[in-house]
């Protein structure tokens, strides 16, 4: 058994879903911007494709649901930390029938499950930001504060800190883990204040990157055995300015990853898949 | 049984050598101070001791009164002084009743009580001595003070009065000189029951000279007394313990000794006897030497309290007043989790700490996931069973283990999985495994408190090492690391933190939280200081090498925080200690075990005990205090306050600053009061009395800072602060006990509190010329928030002042800490306090304290006691002075500023306003409200209440405060409280011109009915001042005179 806390960032297995046609003109979001199917598409192959070929992860794709939008964005539909899977109760009630293949999926990968009954709580896996020593959840349009209750419950070991997000749909829409101990923070003030209450509200020291644009702080970090860090991040296309930030990040293996589509619908990019680390014979 | 009980004493003084001084019990094992210190206590324990000596036909007469004993004995008496002598008739009564009737443990209700405790703590130890003797010899431990001046007149008292006579009793423990006259006696009596008793036990008692002999003895003879009440065991065990102790010192029996019952981590116990006079430190340092542990600073003693609440022993103060009539019941656990346990020197260290974690886990208090659960219990495997052998470790071998509050057996099979892993690991590196992983919970450490936040919803307060945290169910949704927190109080049953203001904001900001009682505020309060001052301050710097330097070296327990810790354990230099690890198992099994049956005892005992007798008189401590406070309170109360000053050229009042001992319980209370005060329910309140505080400082800034010991009124004028500052003075008069430092945090917080009420005012004050002492009120401020700190830094010490301000603070030993943790810097503003004359609001605002005080504890007086806190100026033969005075020295503190300061605050923000009767009046509604607070709090009943103040001068008024300010040699200030007074002694030295000057001023407060002829309580106490210091003239009598008009609301 790994100790506690442990590495972080470890990973070997992904769960994606495949997106519906229906996302185009269904899908939530917070603007007004038509998505381009095919574009979306595209970019949602090469980020599986990235997991699983570049970076080697074993991915579990999950075929979409024409009647589920959103579908595609399965971060929303469970939290995996360690051993144990918290499946969510999205926010959005049209997004409540996702977490039932992501719980299939990841009960069949051994994960201990832990189910949020309680029809008074909701929590997106977006507003969930793990930093590998705790937990902060944003309190949200999509995540109210009994849904982080029972993501403490679930969780014990871990600190779980409640952060307001406002004028953002998740907590992650603005920040995210780039390394151990190094959180991606947008500029924004909003983004700026929250940062400041998890700083506070953290009995560890963080170290931040700050990056122009909020949406670019949305980046996915792990720490692969033969590859050490890996940064998934945004373009230079969509965010030069911020994608020059990353790219100092000289330690880490940087993967620059479109996202102009499924942005436009609020995906991000740890939206679109659940990391999982499953040891063998555990 | 009074003979048994002094043997009793004797025997606990003999195992546990107490270094402190004021505990007679210093050396039991050697009989010349043994006798020596019973002698000096009183002769009836002598003649107790004698007794029990006879029966083993060891006869060293005890009764040679040594010089210190006797001292010892004054310091001890305070309260019992007071207790009218038909009370303690009674006493004497109930001994020989028990005696006669071969002690029936009933008629000794306090000593039966204690009796019972005992027995359940350590049921193994039975005697085939007469169980009635045994209970005799419990009742006489406790009774003997009693007895001493109840023997004379034994009048048939009913059992109330016995009850009244325990309690008294308790207070007894300080023997009146008469009351020794009567002892012989009783002595005598005693004698001839011991003698019998030993006689039956006589071989016993022998075999069971060493404790561990008692047990064993107890197993063979418990057969025999079943039908014999557990008190009884006890007794006998007592008496058997006694026997051995007195054949060997026969003067110990004066000692009045208690065996105290620790549960170890491993969930063993361990027994010991203590002085019933002992401070923490005492056992505390027993339980460690049991250990072996050297690295204790992180750990502690803790009691429940009659609200089944844990509570830190205070290590500095006396153990019975902290537990009052609770039991001698203690459990020995991780106080400060070292954040980081791998930086803990000693394997065995880290040990403990682990079977703290494993009991933290096991119950639930520090919650993890199923797979830590998993991991931490097979590291537990690992260091307790070595390697997984899969031959003698079946699946039921850990079936004893309790490894998560609720256990499958899917977590069972899991953790030997892991523990099979572990193969090769050593149990120490198991251990450290263990604590490498439990360091990581978020919980770990973590002391939560239950409270409400401003809009009334249910949180947690968790402090830990960094700092408060604010949980909503587990979630955290706020933390306040200590250096953004500049002021911590409490007031009643409110919590307050005082936020360092943002980069962004201006201006700082209070948090408050409603607790669900004054104690439990209280107790939040302590823990923060506490946390505060261990892990966020580093041994402070030390300038100037005084005297209290020196006495601040001997402090320790709390005294060092984690940096000095850490420093004190690079050097230990030891081969590692051999300890075997075996207790998880045992945790669960003993906690079973765990001795519980005195407690229903208790709880009657605690019954019996509001009405007063039961309660063993810890008279020095708050609840006779409290009690008798409350009568007056709930009927209209009229409180007197007469301040009288002494001046002498010979300076005979520092000899008893030596003695004089100050009792924390007291000072807490006082200080919570202060708190009370300081901060109102209401944000209003406080912000009217800061107002009101700012005032009062500018007008001491203006007033010269020069210290003027000899009055009062600056003392209560003096900002809290300012007393705090006075520490300083103290500390070098203190004892070199020293152990005080959690009571310098005490003190330090209620200099907080000070600051906040006085908050932006006090930092010009702070520009205070200081003096030489300056550093110890640094201490101060270091306790206390750190910024608060800063703030008074910025003042020079102004240290004579503030020592002389500090008058309440009765432990000169806290002052001394203070002086050694607190930088220069931390003194604040005390000149201000000099100037006012705040003496009047200062003695409304104790009357008012004592009201919150009696409700918060809710000791209710009987009527039986009431009568005699009305009377007890009055009846009390001894001068009431002088009773105060004795009563004064068990409590009084040398450099106790912070007491005093907490109280001077309110007080304070009095004199500022001469008619500040509002003030006051919100303090007394305070008090009220405290009652309803608990209900359901908010609404504060206004009371009104009219004050008179009257000062009478005499010519000789050439007081310190004339132009010359003299230096400042010595200051010392000395509390008691007896039932409707409460005494506070300031003894200042100055050299003047060449000339020392010795000022004494005494304030005494006296509480009670309109059924109180308070002018006769006044002249009484002042001829007794006179006629206690018949070389001295009085100089100033300040009269203030409080009646309440009316309660609003109850």
């Amino acid at each position: 058994m790994a100790g506690l806390m442990s590495g972080f960032g470890s990973f070997t297995h992904a769960v994606v879903r495949a997106l519906p046609q229906s996302l185009a003109k269904e899908a939530l979001r917070t603007g007004s911007l038509e998505v381009d199917l095919l574009k979306a598409q595209e970019e949602h192959d090469k980020y599986v494709s990235v997991l699983k070929h570049r970076l080697g992860l074993e991915v579990v794709e999950l075929p979409a649901d024409e009647a589920l939008p959103d579908c595609v964005f399965v971060e929303d539909a469970a939290v995996v930390c360690g051993d144990t899977a918290l499946i969510t109760r999205p926010g959005a009630e049209s997004r409540r029938k996702e977490t039932e293949a992501m719980k299939a999926a990841l009960t069949e990968l051994g994960l201990s499950i832990v189910e949020m009954t309680d029809e008074s709580a909701t929590l997106d896996g977006g507003d969930v930001l793990f930093t590998g020593r705790e937990f902060f959840v944003g309190l949200s349009m999509r995540t109210n504060q009994r849904g982080a209750e029972i993501l403490a419950d679930a969780f014990k070991d871990y600190a779980v800190s409640t952060v307001p997000v406002q004028d953002r749909l998740h907590l992650k829409s603005f920040c995210s883990m780039a390394g151990p101990g190094l959180i991606a923070i947008g500029a924004s003030e909003a983004a700026q204040k929250a940062l400041k209450i998890m700083q506070q509200m953290s009995d560890h020291k963080y170290d931040k990157l700050t990056l122009p644009d909020d949406l670019a702080a949305n980046c996915v970090y792990m720490n692969l055995p033969s590859k050490g860090d890996v940064l998934l991040h945004c373009t230079p296309e969509e965010f030069p300015e911020s994608a020059k930030v990353f790219e100092k990040l000289k330690d880490h293996m940087l993967i620059p990853v479109s996202n102009q589509e499924k942005v436009k619908v609020d995906g991000a990019l740890t939206c679109c898949s659940v990391l999982v680390n499953r040891k063998k014979n555990i | 049984m009074t003979t048994e009980v002094g043997s009793d004493t004797d025997v606990k003084k003999e195992p546990e050598k107490v270094p402190e001084v004021q505990q007679q019990t210093d050396q039991p094992d050697e009989p010349a101070d043994s006798a020596a210190s019973a002698s000096a206590d009183q002769p009836q324990e002598e003649s107790q001791s004698a007794e029990a000596k006879s029966d083993q036909e060891a006869s060293p007469s005890p009764e040679p009164s040594s010089p210190p004993a006797a001292g010892g004995q004054k310091k001890e008496k305070g309260i019992s002084r007071f207790l009218p002598p038909w009370l303690k008739r009674q006493k004497s009564q109930s001994q020989d009743k028990p005696d006669e009737s071969s002690a029936p443990p009933k008629q000794e209700s306090v000593e039966v009580v204690k009796e019972e405790q005992e027995e359940t703590n350590q049921p193994k130890e039975e005697v085939d001595g007469g169980g009635a003797v045994t209970t005799s010899t419990e009742q006489t431990e406790e009774v003997k003070e009693v007895r001493e001046e109840s023997r004379a007149e034994e009048l048939q008292p009913e059992e109330k009065e016995r009850e009244e006579e325990k309690s008294i009793g308790s207070a007894d423990t300080q023997p009146v000189r008469e009351e020794k006259e009567d002892e012989s006696e009783m002595e005598e009596k005693e004698e001839e029951k011991k003698e019998e008793e030993k006689k039956e036990e006589g071989k016993k008692e022998e075999e069971k000279k060493e404790e561990g002999k008692k047990e064993e003895e107890k197993k063979e003879e418990g057969k025999k007394e079943e039908e014999k009440k557990e008190g009884k065991k006890e007794e006998e065990q007592v008496i058997q313990q006694e026997a051995s102790v007195l054949s060997t010192l026969k003067v110990n029996k004066k000692m009045k000794m208690v065996v105290c019952h620790v549960t170890l981590l491993d969930g063993s116990q361990f027994s010991c006897e203590v002085e019933k006079r002992a401070k923490g430190q005492y056992l505390f340092f027993q339980v460690c030497d049991h250990l072996n542990l050297l690295e204790k600073d992180y750990f502690g003693l803790s009691f429940k309290d009659n609200a089944e609440q844990r509570c830190w022993l205070d290590v500095t103060k006396e153990i019975k007043r902290q537990i009052r009539n609770s039991q001698w019941q203690f459990v020995f656990s991780v106080k400060f989790y070292p954040p980081d346990p791998s930086q803990l020197t000693e394997d065995i260290t880290r040990y403990l700490l682990c079977l703290q974690l494993r009991q933290d886990i096991a119950s639930g208090r520090l919650p993890c996931s199923f797979v830590t659960h998993a991991l931490l219990g097979s590291y537990t495997l690992q260091g307790e069973l070595g390697d997984h052998d899969p031959e003698e470790h079946r699946l039921d071998y850990i079936s004893d283990f309790q490894f998560a509050p609720n256990q499958t057996k899917e977590l069972e099979e899991k953790v030997v999985e892991l523990h099979k892993s572990h193969r090769g690991m050593t149990p120490a590196q198991a251990d450290a495994q263990f604590l490498e992983n439990a360091k990581k919970l978020s919980m770990y450490g973590v002391d939560l408190h239950h409270a409400k936040d401003s809009e009334g919803v249910d949180i947690m307060l968790g402090v830990c090492s960094n700092g408060l945290l604010i949980y909503k169910d587990r979630l955290r949704i706020n933390r306040f690391a200590w250096p953004k927190i500049l002021k911590i109080s409490y007031k009643r049953s409110n919590f307050y933190i005082k936020i360092r203001p943002g980069e962004a904001e201006q201006f700082e900001s209070t948090v408050g939280f409603k607790l669900p009682n004054h104690r439990a505020a209280k107790r939040v309060w302590k823990v923060c200081v506490e946390h505060h001052t261990f892990f966020r301050l580093v041994s402070p710097e030390q300038p100037t090498k005084t005297k209290f330097l020196t006495l601040g070296s001997k402090f320790r327990y709390s005294g060092r925080t984690q940096a000095q810790t850490r420093q004190a354990s690079s050097l230990i230099d030891r081969p590692a200690p051999a300890f075997q690890r075996t207790s998880s198992k045992r945790i669960s099994r003993s906690l079973d075990g765990a001795p519980v049956v005195n407690v229903s005892d208790y709880s009657q005992a605690d019954g019996a005990g509001e009405n007063s007798p039961a309660l063993e008189l810890n008279s020095d401590s708050k609840s006779q205090q409290v009690e008798v406070m409350e009568r007056p309170n709930a009927d209209a109360a009229t409180s007197i306050t007469s301040e009288t000053a002494f001046e002498t050229d010979g300076a005979g009042a520092p000899q008893r600053k030596s003695k004089l001992r100050v009792q924390g319980e007291n000072i807490y209370v006082r200080h919570s009061n202060l708190m009370l005060e300081d901060l109102d329910k209401t944000q209003e309140d406080v912000l009217k009395h800061q107002a009101s505080i700012s005032e009062l400082k500018r007008s001491f800034m203006e007033a010269t800072p020069e210290p003027r010991p000899s009055q009062w009124d600056k003392h209560l004028t003096g900002s809290p602060a300012t007393t705090l500052r006075l520490q300083t003075h103290g500390s070098a008069e203190v004892k070199p006990e020293g152990n005080e430092v959690i009571e310098v945090v005490e003190e330090t917080v209620v200099i907080e509190e000070v600051v906040k009420a006085k908050p932006k005012s006090s930092t010009p004050e702070a520009s205070v010329p200081v003096e030489t002492e300056v550093k110890e009120e640094r201490s101060l401020s270091s306790d206390s928030e750190s910024e608060d700190e800063a703030e008074y830094h910025a003042q020079p010490p102004s240290t004579s002042i503030s020592t002389q301000q500090i008058k309440e603070e009765p432990e000169e030993e806290q002052e001394a800490e203070l002086s050694q943790q607190a930088p220069p810097s931390a003194i604040e503003s005390q000149p201000s306090a000099e100037a006012a004359d705040p003496g009047p609001a200062a003695e409304e605002e104790k009357a008012a304290q004592p009201h919150e005080e009696e409700r918060t504890d809710k000791p209710l007086l009987t009527p039986d006691e009431a009568p005699n806190g009305h009377a007890p100026q009055g009846e009390a033969p001894p001068s009431p002075q002088t009773a105060a005075a004795d009563e004064e020295e068990p409590h009084i503190v040398n450099g106790s500023a912070s007491r005093v300061e907490t109280e001077h605050l309110p007080q304070v923000i009095c004199c500022s306003e001469p008619p500040v009767v509002k003030t006051e009046m919100v303090t007394i509604s305070d008090t009220f409200a405290a009652q309803k607070t608990e209900i359901s709090t908010k609404e504060v009943p206004i009371v009104h209440t009219e004050t008179k103040t009257i000062t009478y001068e005499a010519a000789q008024l050439d007081g310190n405060g004339d132009g010359e300010p003299g230096v400042l040699m010595t200051a010392q200030t000395i509390t008691s409280e007896s039932l409707c007074t409460t005494t506070t002694t300031h003894i200042t030295k100055t050299l003047k011109g060449g000339q020392s000057e010795t000022r004494i001023e005494k304030r005494i407060v006296i509480t009670g009915d309109s059924d109180i002829d308070h002018d006769q309580a006044l002249a009484q106490a002042i001829k007794e001042a006179k006629e206690q210091h018949p070389d001295m003239s009085v100089t100033r009598v300040v009269v203030h005179k409080e009646t309440e008009l009316a309660e609003d609301e109850d």
